[in-house]
């Protein structure tokens, strides 16, 4: 079976094997080496999409990756659904599924046409303008309809089942583009010995080789050549070729971010393939060989289907042996489209005439096409197109004004001139410069080590470009400190295609009609004329106001006509209007590739205490606390979380609990000066301190604020064992760590991170003691010779410990700190006593209610990084004595002393059993008008079985001279009546530390 | 991801094994205590914060821990040098 435009003989894949894939469900073949876009052509089909604003029919404007017409949806499974994949980058695969996307019902008819019509009010702008009000419509109305009208593909909506890789890469030289200078670059470093990787974003190097017909290197077809060039590179050691990979961000440090499509070209799944692969290559040496993109011919009704660029009609037939038409007509400005006339004519193609913009085009390749005996018209220009699905004549007339003439045709190819790609060039940071004579943009001031090489250089000759890239790859190469020998000698160009010029902006003889600039976006000529007489002056500003080049390809057609345009109604050159920011990526890039293995179980590391299996094994709930997995309560059959935690906290206070405190952090402060270290970065004093007795330590920042808290047990005269907040321990480590680097380096200390080398089970409650006396070996825990905050060295169940006398319980109670790989064999031994005298497992959710019976503070929960100790109701904790200590300056501070700030209180709901939000405001007066005068906010609100009732903590204004007072929580269906009381529910004397 | 050079260890290294802490050379007065308001505004709030040439303190915190300063084009973004905590701003004369 023969696709009826593929012409035989013609292109670069041979006897390819039939590959057959579908289009809006309606089957074709094509040829494996095919894209969807050449495979689709080569059926005759050219009607591909609608346009986005005005639902426009549109075919392939390119053959490659500027493509901004031609977006399809490729489907594999419910999973792998990619929208917005361009027909011509996808390369078939036998069994490929593709639909067309933006159109209902159907690609042939579509309803949203109706757009066009009312395209005169669709101007640029219009959004900003007509959707502004009412406010309210935009987000219920506007919003929902416009994303539905005018939208993209649609992505899937089940997680990506696929694998993305990322590797690293070293080398001396990075080539980007693999077209002739690229490949001349590498080939002249890699015979010097450098490391040279090569990276091009098609499937084979060889750039635009692929449809030069004319050029020939070293006596060889241009494409020949390339292919021996690949063989030569291929079998060298020091080079990584890379192809179906875009170098799509050029970072600092000439790091150069690309990615590889692994198999987006392969039918699948291939699961032990990675999708794609990001690669991060640091290279000392840069060539940018990135070529250049043609541009369109900017005329009314340009957009049809079967108008497409020049040199993707070439890239088409030299390359894949597939013919755009059978009658195609050329509209140029430049030489370049001529080599497409006698391309089509050699191949048996009907050309129906050249439409030349110039009055006398004069040049060999002018004159070999006029000898093809093809109909040139010069100093004509086209005026208008027809045909309705597809282009079916091109009217034409003198460029000076006359009678217009009406040519049949079933494609037209189109040249206004090459852009050059400087996209990588100016994310290095480098300047880009105007060059006047040839209207282009060009490499002008580097910022890194890198080079511009071939067409993206502006080098239009292949005789000087041949040598420019040949002296670019071993001078990148010598930069790179690679010794070499003379190398070898220069490719040499037999013939060469050779064209200049263009014109940037619209062709003559546009009239009010749709001229489209940017296709992608709908983007008309009148449109960017418009928005600078609305005002607007730089370019950056057209670009907003029209959206010009702001859609996935981000302008690579359309943006040098669109400053073209500005410039002429600003009446300034271009450079004075500017160009538009390069951004990354050079061409959409997935979100999969860059997340990588980072995502899911990978996202972020889990970290488990010793005791979590045990948790786990026991029927825990856990709750996420920072990266930690801590047990939040242990549920027995049939209880919900409040019933768990009321028996647990009941428990606690009846018999005993045990309890996992095994996140905390945990410093080891040690030397000669670590009490003086100590006394400079917490408030309370430490030189006076008992070696075996532990303090409760608040630190603060600089400002006066509280940093962090927790128990610090004197372990020696030179030796404390530090305890911080869970979520704080590595930011406490390293706040020690800036001052006694920076600040107090005279101090002898060493600081050491000791969190995960101690498992700690907490055990609490009045039978705490008779709980872990039979476990402790050479301590003695009676309360004589070990008081409440006391610590003491020696072994339980055989391993050694530190063990604490502490309580956030306000009950008797234990911190056993064992080795974190004995942590849960100690647990369960300690267990198996606990059972004896009725105590249970607890988690942080009881942990977090019994310290709040108490009023005990949960640095970051009372606190928020704006309290003082003193707002906390622990201004005891401050020794009165220091001369320093890091934060005794901002506690001085005006607004820090001064009457009136937030304080600590208890909360007492009026009726008993409601418990309140955490977070809910607090006012004097609930009948004041809104906005109400705000006094504090619950910091902390519980169910307490032990008290039989809701309690909470607050911060509120001048709360302690408050005490008795009643205060107001507004919500918002009723108002709450609370009365504010000292921060303690629980055991106000505190009798049962040693009960 | 900028390469920054480690001091103490003599390794351009990349940068997320660094974290950034604020400006250099900011010294802890011994006399902190005694501060007026508005010298410890200074001395605590107040921060440069230039366009151009930045002296900064960064910490090689997932390697050896230390920290240290440099000097950073922040137009650019370039680290002009880098250097021990302790030693003095360096001339920069001679540099980009």
């Amino acid at each position: 079976m023969t696709a009826p435009y593929r012409i035989a003989g013609k292109g670069h894949l041979g006897t390819a094997p039939v590959a057959r894939f579908t289009f809006d469900g309606k089957s074709y073949a094509g040829l494996e080496g095919d894209t969807l876009a050449s495979a689709l052509l080569a059926n005759g089909v050219h009607l591909v999409g609608r346009s986005f604003k005005y639902h426009r029919p549109r075919g392939f404007l390119s053959s490659g990756v500027e493509e901004p017409n031609a977006l399809v949806g490729v489907e594999r499974d419910a999973a792998r659904t990619t929208p917005n994949v361009r027909a011509t980058v996808q390369e078939l695969y036998d069994g490929l599924q593709a639909v067309s996307q933006n159109r209902w019902p159907s690609l042939s008819f579509d309803v949203g046409a109706v757009n066009n019509l009312g395209s005169p009010f669709f101007s640029a702008g219009f959004y900003y303008k007509t959707f502004m009000w009412p406010k309210a419509a935009w987000k219920h109305l506007y919003e929902p309809f416009i994303r539905r009208a005018a939208g993209l593909g649609v992505a899937p909506e089940q997680p990506d089942p696929d694998h993305y890789a990322a590797r690293y890469e070293h080398c001396d030289l990075l080539v980007v583009g693999g077209g002739v200078a690229g490949l001349t670059a590498a080939l002249a470093a890699a015979e010097s010995g450098a490391r040279v990787v090569l990276v091009d974003e098609q499937p084979e190097f060889g750039g635009s080789l692929r449809f030069e017909s004319q050029t020939r290197i070293d006596g060889q077809d241009g494409w020949d050549w390339a292919q021996s060039a690949v063989h030569r590179l291929a079998g060298m050691d020091n080079v990584r070729l890379l192809t179906r990979t875009t170098a799509f961000g050029y970072h600092a440090q000439n790091m150069v971010a690309m990615i590889e499509r692994v198999t987006e070209h392969l039918p699948g799944p291939l699961p032990d393939l990675p999708r794609e692969r990001l690669w991060q290559v640091r290279a000392k040496q840069v060539v940018l060989a990135t070529g250049s993109i043609e541009r369109h011919m900017v005329f009314p009704n340009n957009d049809r289907p079967g108008i497409m660029l020049a040199s993707a009609g070439r890239t088409f037939l030299n390359h894949f042996g597939v013919a755009v038409g059978r009658n195609v007509g050329i509209y140029t400005s430049n030489d370049s489209a001529y080599y497409a006339a006698i391309d089509l004519k050699k191949a048996g193609v009907s050309v129906a005439a050249i439409i030349d913009v110039r009055d006398n085009p004069k040049s060999a390749i002018v004159d070999q096409a006029r000898a093809l005996g093809i109909e040139i018209k010069a100093g004509h220009v086209v005026s208008g197109s027809k045909g309705h699905l597809r282009v079916s004549a091109m009217i034409v007339k003198p460029r000076g004004g006359g009678a217009e003439q009406t040519i049949a045709v079933d494609a037209m190819l189109t040249s206004s001139g090459w852009t050059p790609s400087v996209h990588l060039f100016s994310q290095s940071r480098g300047k880009v410069a105007y060059d006047e004579a040839t209207q282009r943009f060009l490499p002008g001031t580097y910022a890194q080590a890198c080079v511009s090489v071939g067409a993206c250089n502006g080098s239009d000759r292949l005789e000087d470009l041949l040598i420019e890239a040949s002296q670019a790859g071993r001078g990148a190469a010598q930069a790179a400190g690679v010794d070499h020998d003379a190398a070898g000698a220069y490719p040499e160009a037999s013939a060469a295609e050779v064209w200049t010029g263009g014109m940037l902006g619209v062709a003559p003889g546009v009239e009010d009609k749709k001229a489209f600039v940017d296709f992608q976006n709908d983007v008309t000529a009148k449109d960017i004329a418009q928005a600078v007489r609305e005002g607007m002056r730089s370019i950056e500003h057209v670009k907003r106001f029209t959206t010009n080049g702001m859609a996935t390809d981000q302008g690579k057609t359309s943006n040098m006509h669109g400053l073209a345009i500005a410039a002429e109604v600003l009446g300034k050159p271009i450079p004075e209007v500017g160009l538009t920011t390069f951004r990354q990526p050079y061409t959409p890039v997935t979100f999969g590739a860059i997340a990588g293995n980072a995502r899911g179980a990978l996202f972020d590391p889990t970290r488990r205490t010793a005791i979590h299996s045990w948790a786990e094994e026991h029927g825990a709930e856990f709750e996420d606390v920072g990266q930690w997995k801590r047990a939040w309560y242990f549920p027995t059959a049939g209880e919900d979380m409040q019933a768990a935690i009321n028996r647990e906290c009941v428990t606690v206070r009846q018999n005993a609990g045990i309890f996992d405190a095994s996140t905390l952090g945990k410093i080891e402060v040690v030397g000669p000066d670590a009490a003086t270290f100590m006394e400079l970065l917490y408030t309370n004093p430490w030189q006076k301190l008992e070696p075996g007795r532990c303090r409760y330590g608040i630190m603060l920042r600089e400002d006066g604020y509280v940093y962090d808290d927790g128990v610090v047990g004197r372990l020696a005269a030179d030796r404390f064992h530090v305890t911080t907040t869970t979520g704080g321990a590595a930011r406490v480590l390293h706040h020690m760590e800036d001052y006694l680097q920076t600040e107090f380096p005279h101090l002898k200390v060493y600081l050491t991170s000791i969190s995960e080398q101690w498992a700690v089970i907490a055990v609490q409650g009045p039978k705490s003691r008779d709980i872990i006396a039979p476990l402790v070996e050479g301590i003695d825990i009676s309360d004589a010779a070990m008081p409440h905050m006391s610590v003491r060295e020696g072994k339980i169940c055989g391993v050694p410990t530190r063990l604490f006398r502490m309580s956030f319980t306000g009950e008797r109670g234990f911190e056993i700190n064992v080795p974190a790989d004995y942590g849960r064999s100690v647990w369960e031994a300690v267990w198996a006593e606990g059972k004896k005298h009725g105590a249970c497992a607890y988690g942080t959710e009881t942990m977090h209610v019994l310290r709040a019976e108490k009023g005990y503070i949960i640095v970051g929960q009372e606190t928020d990084g704006t309290a003082t100790p003193d707002d906390v109701g622990l201004a005891w904790a401050i020794g009165k004595a220091k001369k320093d200590f890091v934060g005794i300056r901002g506690l001085q501070r005006q607004d820090l002393v001064a009457p009136g700030r937030k304080q600590l209180v208890g909360l007492r709901t009026k009726n008993s059993t409601t418990v309140l939000e955490e977070g809910a405001q607090l006012v004097a007066d609930p009948n004041q008008p809104i906005p109400m005068k705000m006094l504090g906010h619950v910091t902390s609100s519980y169910w307490s079985e032990n008290c039989g009732r809701s309690i909470a903590l607050a911060m509120v204004e001048g709360g302690r001279n408050r005490i008795g007072d009643i205060l107001y929580v507004p919500m918002p269906d009723n108002t709450i009546e609370v009365e504010v009381t000292e921060p303690i529910f629980f055991d106000e004397k505190g009798e049962r530390l040693n009960g | 991801m900028l390469l920054i050079r480690c001091p103490y260890c003599e390794k351009d290294l990349p940068e997320v094994e660094f974290r950034h802490a604020g400006e250099a050379h900011l010294v802890r007065p011994s006399n902190i205590t005694e501060m007026s308001d508005a010298e410890f505004e200074g001395y605590f709030f107040i921060r440069q914060n230039p366009k151009g040439i930045v002296f900064e303190r960064w910490r090689h915190v997932h390697g050896c821990g230390r920290f240290f300063n440099a000097a950073r084009d922040s137009v650019s973004d370039k680290f002009l040098t880098t250097y021990k905590a302790g030693e003095p701003k360096p001339v920069l004369g001679d540099r980009e």
